[in-house]
């Protein structure tokens, strides 16, 4: 064991693999020399060499579509996308393209590229680095979806990641990049894709969130405790495909459930857990499910303490479902 | 170069009749190459020729032909086996080249059980990965970073092979045809860019796309060789092509090839250029036509009679007949290959998806094919 923050997780599952792995290849801006502008691939240019730690030229649908190339031609390619703010010019590539290779060709090529971006709000960023789309990429079939909460499920997750066939876009919840630290295993460890983290258990409430938000959501059940409700917490870690089972049970215990992310609301991911929660579960909810969430608007820069979902906020949330 | 540039900067062997332009370097190409790039020509006018009538007929959703464009697809002539090719949607005798079949292209316009792809993209998006022919995007440009990232690879792992990548004269315009040429400038990648530049994008002409004198001077800006080639010229297409291609495997880096041809026809069945150019320009361009020059030059070697033209067509159109009438016995891709291959395992979603379809009453296509 050592003790880790998210980026070193991230930085020790990439050496990892790559010393695994010989077709594991990374490219994006800055990821070279420098390291990354968040330091995430530090030091593996110099154990790995120019040719397998590449700096792009600064073109996202460039960094996306050369790394469809590589996965189609065998390589396991690890793009980083500097902010997910900037993945847009790429979205044709990973929406239209990486997504659907395997479908579209008729099985015939497979496209094992796994996109880590760093995501979301709180690091006085403003609008162009603080966004949080994950419920676009959620919304496109193909893809996996993957958001690590804290280091130890960070190496995990990205390991299981980089060993499966599948695209993965893995958005890495850069306000708690350094604040998250954690005992992480030095050996070779996976976290299956698609299982969720019921990271505390409780009665009353069921309150479920995801990568910088678990955090939150912690405060929250603390001052909850406090106030005499028991609440049960739910890590997502994977968002696509999600998992279905620890939710419904949960809820089923509970009979509550509060969802918990920075995105808009409107579409958001908490619409679709919703929907599947009353899909499978209506008869044993006490109270309508509820959102806590960021509101439809772009996000702001001087005001988004006041954006971003709180513990307060949540605590509101999780009373609402107490007291309807 | 070896071919001789002519008044207008473009690279030709042989004149409009067939005949070789003196002083130009012919490439090596024994009897029976040409003959059978003849063949494969002479086959992708006829497919195309038969599968616009089925369109016409209601029998065929959507196509697109060639016609007079067809030279353009045998830059692909100095590949090998191990080579990757990631094409647009406009190079039929590029993959009849490679040895995709009659059946597996009659097959994917139909969408058929024994579609390459499943039933799963609309006409003329073939794929073959037996050939290292990549998956057909309708979106335009996507495939051309695609291919310098094939390329990469073939770098990172210590290969020599090569990736070409097709693309028309309007996809230039697209941020993804700068975006390709910016990292294949920089890395060196052994990709060969193969802009078919046939005038019209649609309904767009190519003044419409472009400022630049020609297509092919855009490789300057990305530190690559731009050489514009006349692309109704076999012999030249296959000797610029040849050139290129050993650049790339010599490690040399990337090559931009301007291919100057006319599409005579419309874009797709579902065009009418009559709306936006006068009938006068492909009649014009039928002067210059790929195959008569071709004809003209096997007749010049000695090789060419009627008879073994009308054999070649014959042979054609009854394989194309046969392959017909066998794509219409085969029916749908079977309902289960709707959830397969989105992800190489079904998640637990859509085997739930599936249950549900499956426990509906079947819908009738609304469409006879």
């Amino acid at each position: 064991m050592a003790t880790m923050n998210i980026i070193q997780a991230v930085n020790n599952a990439l050496h990892t693999e790559m010393e695994l792995d010989s077709s594991v290849v990374i490219l994006g801006e800055d990821v070279g020399k420098f390291g990354g502008v968040f330091r995430a691939t530090s030091g593996l240019y110099d154990t790995f060499g120019a040719e397998r730690v590449i700096d792009t030229p600064l073109a996202e649908s460039g960094i996306i579509g050369a790394a469809i190339g590589m996965a189609l031609y065998g390589l396991r390619p690890v793009p980083e996308i500097q902010f997910v703010d900037f993945i847009f010019p790429a979205f044709d590539q990973i929406v239209n393209e990486l997504a659907k290779f395997r479908y579209r060709s008729g099985g015939q090529y497979p496209c094992p590229v796994v996109i880590r971006t760093p995501y979301g709000g709180g690091i006085r960023g403003g609008h162009y680095h603080s966004q949080s789309p994950e419920s676009l990429f959620v919304h496109t079939a193909g893809l996996k979806v993957v958001i690590p909460s804290n280091p130890r499920d960070a190496k995990g997750l990205l390991l299981a990641s980089l060993r499966q066939k599948d695209p993965v876009l893995f958005m890495e919840p850069k306000r708690i990049y350094r604040a998250s630290k954690g005992d992480v295993p030095e050996e070779d460890y996976e976290i299956p894709l698609g299982v969720a983290n019921v990271v505390r258990e409780g009665t009353d409430c069921t309150v479920i969130a995801y990568g910088a938000m678990m955090p939150v959501i912690e405060e929250a059940a603390v001052a909850a405790e406090a106030a005499g409700i028991s609440t049960e917490l739910i890590d997502m870690r994977t968002l696509l495909p999600f998992d279905i089972e620890t939710v419904i049970e949960s809820v089923k215990k509970t009979g509550r459930a509060v969802v918990v992310h920075e995105a808009p609301k409107t579409c958001g991911y908490g619409a679709e857990l919703a929907a599947s929660i009353y899909e499978r579960a209506l008869e044993y909810l006490e109270a309508p499910i509820q959102r806590v969430t960021g509101f439809d608007i772009p996000f702001p820069f001087t005001l988004e303490h006041e954006y971003l979902p709180n513990a307060d906020r949540t605590l509101g949330a999780i009373r609402k479902t107490l007291e309807w | 170069m070896a071919a001789k540039k002519s008044k207008d900067d473009l690279l030709r062997v042989l004149d409009d009749e067939g005949k070789v332009i003196k002083g130009a370097k012919v490439p090596k190409l024994s009897d029976e190459e040409l003959l059978k790039i003849f063949d494969v020509m002479l086959m992708v006018r006829i497919v195309d020729d038969r599968m616009m009538r089925l369109q016409r007929q209601g029998q065929l959703g959507f196509y697109m032909k060639s016609l007079g464009e067809e030279a353009s697809h045998f830059s692909v002539f100095p590949l090998r086996k191990t080579d990757w090719v990631l094409p647009s949607y406009r190079e039929q005798g590029a993959w009849f080249w490679a040895g995709y079949t009659i059946d597996d292209f009659i097959n994917q316009l139909f969408g058929n059980a024994e579609d390459p792809v499943k039933g799963r993209q609309m006409p003329v998006h073939h794929s073959a990965n037996w050939l290292n022919y990549v998956s057909i995007s309708s979106p335009v440009g996507t495939q051309i970073p695609q291919a310098v990232g094939v390329a990469m690879g073939m770098k990172i792992k210590g290969t020599d092979d090569v990736a070409m990548t097709f693309f028309g004269e309007g996809t230039s315009s697209t941020g993804e045809f700068h975006v390709a040429m910016t990292f294949a400038g920089v890395t060196k990648a052994p990709v060969v860019f193969v802009c078919r530049n046939n005038g019209w994008a649609i309904s767009v002409p190519r003044e419409k796309q472009s400022a630049a004198e020609s297509f092919a001077s855009k490789a300057v800006g990305y530190g690559m060789p731009g050489i514009r080639v006349d692309g109704n010229d076999i012999l030249a297409v296959i000797q610029v092509a040849r050139e290129a291609v050993d650049r790339a495997r010599a490690g040399e880096g990337p090559t931009l090839i301007e291919a100057v041809t006319y599409r005579r026809e419309g874009h797709s069945s579902s065009d009418d250029p009559s709306v936006y150019r006068a009938e006068s320009e492909p009649e014009e361009w039928a002067k210059k036509d790929p195959i008569k020059r071709l004809r003209g030059y096997l007749q010049e070697r000695g090789i060419y009679s009627e008879e073994l033209e009308a054999e070649i067509s014959e042979k054609h159109n009854e394989s194309i007949t046969r392959a017909y009438e066998r794509a219409q016995t085969l029916g749908a891709p079977d309902i289960d290959t709707l959830f397969e291959d989105v992800y190489e395992e079904p998640p637990w979603h859509l085997e739930e998806q599936r249950n549900y379809l499956m426990q509906q009453e079947r819908t009738k296509s609304p469409h006879h094919h």
